[in-house]
């Protein structure tokens, strides 16, 4: 322990704190805008600098650790100078047109500037240029990036795809896609995270709000609108609304008063992929093609992107079922339009998704009954744009009584709610492969082993029997350590759940993003599986009207209807692949993932 | 007024002196990476304050060039942009009045045609060709990456052993570099920016001469796989430590009857004690390297045999043999070679010059080497002839004066014409050919040509040829290994072209250079054996607790030198001539690291690798 003195204060920290740290033990705050915890320590922003007594020069506090007897001054003449100076040559290269910048109120340039009062900037702006499609879900703002870095490292270090590079040098040196790729030409899996921990609004989704407002303009369409199950989770959070009163059936209310014509769960759709995917997997796992590797869920398309660009050769592992977003659609397209009566090209089908990769995922997969080429979904919103549309739309949220979903696609159960949370595709499968193998259900929560927040979980369930080795990983990084494992034979698995952002999409890219920028997967996570919890309705084979319709429509798992509607051909379309793999040969590639069993 | 008064500068004048000094430095200590359009605006500008205004060219047109080029990198300019650059450059290089303009121009036009495609990338897609890798100097300086500021961290605090533990992660022969490394890790140094680059080989000659013996890491489970390795030298011997360390099991197969290599047969022992050299090879022997000496591949065994044997070849044969004059004379009794010398010194068989007159040719470090090796032998007279100045030998300068504290005649800008002998044909005289330094040639050095002089004498007994080494592959490449002038074709991975399981590296690849890169390779090789064995050994740190980094720099302070014991004890053996830093002078020294591993670019990118 080291007793340090922060303006006055004395504390006694363990050795190894960092000054930032052992400020925020004496109740100081340091104003910071690079520093990520454990991700990014690398004091570029220099906000946090203090006064050290006996050292010459200011100290920056995230990245520079405490010793005995270290005198600290916060605020003294000099630090207070550095500070405002450093913010104010920061926001002479930040456009900082708060009124039109999705961050304002949740931007902490915004907030330490307006902390400090700075009421006009000494420095005169001077903002670079910089092209960026407008076409890709994922959008960069050169003008309001302040090169904090955080992107960089947390797609490196956290996903390790290291989308995102410092490039150039000197004074134009900014952050750009890595090795001087277009941004569309690279192996983004568009997990959104650079998205949710970017400090300012240098990074954000592609808008799509304004198409949802065309559809609903638009006289001659049926919107109908899904709701994925990490969304009820977060929802409320932007608006300040209690987790208690943030329910689903409030978010159902509030859609239905923007105007949407059907509000349906996504978990319901849920429930239809683990009718098919517990079939698949019975299916190749007893037919010994799961033998060598294992069968993969399918349902997260960052996963998916990965999986072509890092590791082409497993995808013939992935699941074919579609995800329960692009299920949700082609059902939608089909039977909906059917029991409605009108052809499906009337049909708005639009997505509230806590997801930025869903909005390429629905491009990726076309409605396979018809040939014109209409798509399962057409348009794919995240919860922080539906967030924005409920605002723009006034709707108090708080006065607004719950309402129910619509019928037949607005009942999911409690297994189909947990798709939401890492481990919950797998969970959820189980239940029902269970009942398939046994002709009667494990009890709810018999697979329970599986859940939890470490990045790389495992488990082994008897079904009947039958020995089951499953994993579960969250964020890509740890989908890489479990995939070089596999392929080094150090692990066997037969089923293998993924999802790519940590703690899975209750953390996606795509859901409102806290002030502080902590992590609030696991608390969004354990909401969900109280949802399943106190569900009426626990197991998917249960869901009276997924038995309607496939007593009435799809006949039985993996029918050819079911095959033509609810599954995909993962080979369908192009991802660009990464270049460590473009630059190595297949030999290469053999010798890189393993040998040494 | 008076008629004349002396000159003396104002304080903004002195100020600006100390500017210029401040600024040579800074870029001593550029990294690399820069953006070089950048970099060449920013020299532009400097260019532009210095013309005195009188002509357009100079005036204007270099202000213009440092818009455009700032056009260039702001995404205002397109491709014709660059062709505006181009003749506006060229105008002023042909028509401003003096080099301040003219040269600023040619700068500029070398830049153009230089790394035009990175111009080209700034215009296109607003994006520079160039960017940083390893973001430490130090460390992105030296062939084997050693981790520099973490060694000056723990000898700082006073660990030595573990500052050797964490070199050898990178490096096996840290007591032999301690000695004769060449240091490219200084060449740019951040503490220039402040006075003067950190003695980084000082720091660690105090380390290994105090670090006494450090057992190397635990190898890890053997993998049953062989693999020779053809060459004992620093090249040969890294690789076969870090394999043994992967669990391989290795073959040297050295054709001299000691291992070491140049670093034994090359290096005088004055400069590098031989149990210093003992010491680095007994911890590489001690992870249980197989060793053959006396064993020549291609005489003795052949080549297909070897690859026959094992799972992997390392060719790391080194660049031993002697190139010749090609002059009258030549085969002279009393002409040697000084590669062939020096390996009789290696081998306990020193000729014996004593009272003899000796003349060495060439103006590299094994000439150098050989200069003083002579006048260690008893030599009455030692002089070195050089065909070019003594400013443009490629022996470290420090060498060069101390050969002539040491009482060898340097004799430059003669360039050798034949050796005399008398009936016996024994040599009795070098003679030379005067000459004078002449223009600039395409590689940057002014070439000699020959002076309106007449020939020089040199009366001697001795003359010493030093003027290069060649490799002796024609065995190799009989039994079809790519080779090409000699040189083992390798890729930058070591591995050979078109032999599968055949890798090479050090001189015998690149042609004679330092012992640092020889190393380099030996570790580059193993990496690549060990994956193409079908494995991923890693190799750790030994130590991960670096100590922490001061949180201010050290103020200005002057760099520590090794001091050379005076000449006149050192000529009378071959004791070594280096005095190590006290422990106040390497705490001084050590103190000076500015930890580009914590501080800059270094923590972003990440300021060490633990393990490779």
């Amino acid at each position: 322990m080291v007793n340090v003195t922060i303006n006055g204060i004395v504390v006694r920290v363990p050795e190894g704190t960092t000054i930032m740290e052992a400020a925020a033990h004496a109740g100081v705050t340091i104003p910071s805008l690079c520093y990520l915890k454990e991700i990014n320590e690398i004091g570029a922003c220099r906000v946090c600098c203090v006064e050290v007594e006996g050292e010459s020069r200011l100290v920056s506090s995230c990245n520079n650790l405490v010793y005995e007897g270290m005198v600290v001054h916060t605020n003294s003449p000099r630090a207070r100078q550095a500070r405002r100076i450093n913010v104010e040559l920061l926001l002479s290269q930040h456009d900082g047109q708060c009124a039109t910048c999705v961050r304002s109120g949740n931007c902490k340039l915004q907030h330490v500037a307006n902390d400090l009062g700075i009421l006009r900037n000494p420095y005169p702006m001077d903002l670079p240029k910089g092209l960026w499609t407008t076409t890709f879900p994922l959008f960069r703002d050169p003008k309001k990036c302040i090169k904090c870095m955080r992107c960089v490292q947390y797609c490196e270090k956290i996903q390790t795809l290291g989308v995102w590079e410092m490039a150039g040098s000197g004074g134009r040196a900014t952050i750009d896609v890595s090795h001087n790729r277009r941004i569309k030409d690279s192996d983004c899996a568009l997990c959104g995270q650079c998205i949710t921990h970017c400090p300012v609004g240098a990074l954000r989704e592609r808008d799509d709000t304004i198409e949802v407002l065309d559809a609903l303009a638009d006289p001659d369409k049926i919107t109908v609108v899904q709701i994925a199950p990490a969304v009820r989770a977060a929802w409320g959070e932007s608006h300040g609304l209690p987790r208690e009163m943030a329910t689903v059936r409030r978010l159902a209310a509030v859609l239905r008063a923007i105007g949407f014509d059907y509000i349906f769960d996504t978990a319901f759709s849920a429930d239809m992929t683990i009718m098919e995917e517990s079939a698949e997997f019975i299916k190749r796992f007893s037919s010994g093609e799961l033998n060598e590797l294992p069968m993969f869920t399918s349902c997260c398309p960052g996963w998916v992107r990965f999986i072509k660009s890092q590791y082409p050769q497993l995808v013939p592992q992935l699941s074919t079922a579609k995800s329960p977003q692009e299920m949700f659609g082609a059902i939608t397209k089909s039977y909906f339009a059917e029991k409605l009566g009108v052809p499906p090209e009337k049909l708005c089908c639009v997505s509230i998704m806590p997801c930025i990769a869903k909005k390429s995922e629905k491009s990726g997969h076309v409605y396979s009954q018809n040939p014109e080429g209409i798509q399962d979904v057409d348009i794919v919103i995240t919860t922080r744009e539906m967030d924005r549309l409920i605002r723009s739309e006034n709707i108090n949220v708080f006065s607004l009584p719950e309402a129910e979903f619509d019928s037949p696609l607005g009942i999911g159960s409690g297994a189909g709610v947990i798709f939401g949370a890492t481990g919950g595709v797998m969970e959820a499968a189980l239940r029902t492969a269970y009942h398939t193998l046994s002709g009667k259900n494990p009890a709810p929560d018999a697979f329970r082993a599986v859940r939890g927040q470490e990045g790389w979980r495992e488990a082994e369930f008897d079904l009947n029997g039958t020995v089951v080795h499953c994993a579960v990983a969250s964020g890509l990084g740890n989908a890489r350590r479990l995939i070089e494992a596999l392929l080094a034979g150090e692990v066997h698995y037969d089923f293998v759940e993924i999802m790519a952002c940590p703690g899975g999409c209750v953390g996606g890219g795509g859901q409102p993003i806290p002030f502080e920028q902590n992590e609030q997967a696991d608390v969004r996570g354990d909401l969900l599986y109280k949802l399943d919890r106190f569900s009426p309705l626990r197991y998917p084979h249960e869901n009276a009207e997924l038995k309607v319709l496939y007593h009435t429509y799809l006949g039985a798992p993996l029918s050819e209807r079911a095959e033509e509607l609810l599954h995909t051909d993962h080979n369908s379309w192009q991802m660009p692949l990464s270049l460590r793999l473009q630059h190595h040969d297949t030999e290469n590639m053999t010798i890189q993932f393993g040998q040494h069993k | 007024m008076s008629r004349l008064s002396l000159e003396t500068p104002n304080q903004a004048q002195t100020v600006v002196e100390g500017l210029y000094r401040d600024l040579e430095r800074r870029i001593a200590a550029s990294p690399p990476g820069l953006c070089p359009v950048d970099i060449s605006l920013g020299f532009l500008k400097l260019c532009h304050a210095q013309t005195c205004g009188k002509c357009a060219p100079c005036r204007i047109g270099l202000g213009q060039l440092a818009r455009l080029m700032d056009d260039v990198l702001s995404e205002r300019a397109t491709l014709e942009t660059i062709d505006r650059i181009e003749k506006t450059a060229i105008t002023i290089a042909d028509t401003a009045d003096c080099a301040i303009g003219y040269e600023a121009a040619n700068m500029v036009l070398r830049g153009v045609k230089g790394f035009r495609d990175d111009y080209e990338e700034h215009v296109r897609n607003n994006r520079c060709t160039s960017g940083l890798t390893q973001p430490v100097p130090c460390v992105a300086l030296c062939p084997a990456h050693v981790d520099v500021p973490g060694y000056i961290a723990l000898v700082r605090a006073g660990r030595y052993q573990d500052a050797v533990k964490l070199i050898r992660k990178d490096n096996p022969f840290p007591t032999a570099c301690a000695f004769v490394c060449e240091h490219p890790c200084e060449a740019r140094c951040r503490r220039n920016m402040v006075d003067d680059a950190v003695n980084i080989c000082g720091i660690k000659h105090f380390a290994v001469t105090h670090a006494l013996h450090v057992a190397p890491a635990a190898n890890q489970p053997s993998t049953g796989k062989r693999v020779a390795i053809i060459g004992g030298g620093p090249g040969g011997l890294s690789c076969a430590f870090y394999l043994q360390l992967m669990g391989h099991h290795t073959v040297v197969y050295e054709q001299r009857p000691k291992l070491g290599g140049m670093l034994r047969y090359g290096i005088p022992r004055y400069r590098l004690p031989e149990a210093m050299l003992e010491n680095d090879i007994d911890v590489i022997l001690s992870t249980g390297v197989e060793v053959h000496t006396g064993v020549s591949i291609g005489r003795d065994i052949s080549i297909k045999d070897i690859e026959a044997k094992y799972d992997a070849v390392f060719l790391c044969i080194g660049a031993h043999i002697d190139r010749k004059l090609g002059l009258p004379g030549e085969n002279s009794i009393g002409v040697v070679s000084a590669v062939e010398m020096l390996r009789d010194i290696g081998e306990d068989n020193p000729p014996d010059f004593t009272g003899k007159r000796v003349c060495v040719i060439g103006g590299g470090n094994v000439s150098m080497d050989a200069t003083r090796t002579a006048i260690r032998l008893g030599a009455a007279s030692v002089t070195t002839v050089y065909r070019r100045r003594v400013d443009d030998m490629t022996a470290l300068k420090e060498e060069i004066e101390e050969a002539a504290a040491e009482g060898a005649t340097i004799l430059p800008l003669q360039a050798p014409l034949r050796i005399d002998a008398d009936e016996e044909g024994h040599v009795t005289a070098l003679v030379t050919q005067p000459q004078q330094i002449g223009p600039v040639g395409r590689d940057g050095r002014p070439k000699p040509i020959t002076a309106d002089k007449p020939e020089h004498v040199i009366p001697c007994d001795i003359v010493i040829v030093a003027i290069g080494q060649g490799i002796d592959s024609k065995a190799f490449a009989a039994a079809g290994i790519a080779v090409n002038r000699d040189r083992f074709s390798a890729l930058p991975d070591s591995i050979v072209e078109g032999s599968p399981k055949v890798f090479a590296g050090g001189d015998a690849v690149t042609g004679p250079s330092t012992v640092i890169r020889a190393i380099a390779a030996g570790k580059v090789a193993a990496a690549n054996i060990d994956n193409f064995l079908g494995y991923n050994h890693v190799i750790h740190a030994a130590v991960q607790d670096i100590p922490e980094a001061s949180l201010s720099p050290a103020p200005a302070c002057g760099r520590v030198n090794l001091r050379t014991r005076p000449a006149c004890e050192c000529i009378t053996g071959f004791d070594d001539i280096k005095e190590g830093m006290t422990e106040d002078e390497v705490l001084q020294e050590s103190s000076r690291c500015l930890r580009c591993d914590h501080y800059g670019y270094g923590n972003f990118r990440g300021g060490r690798m633990r393990q490779w």
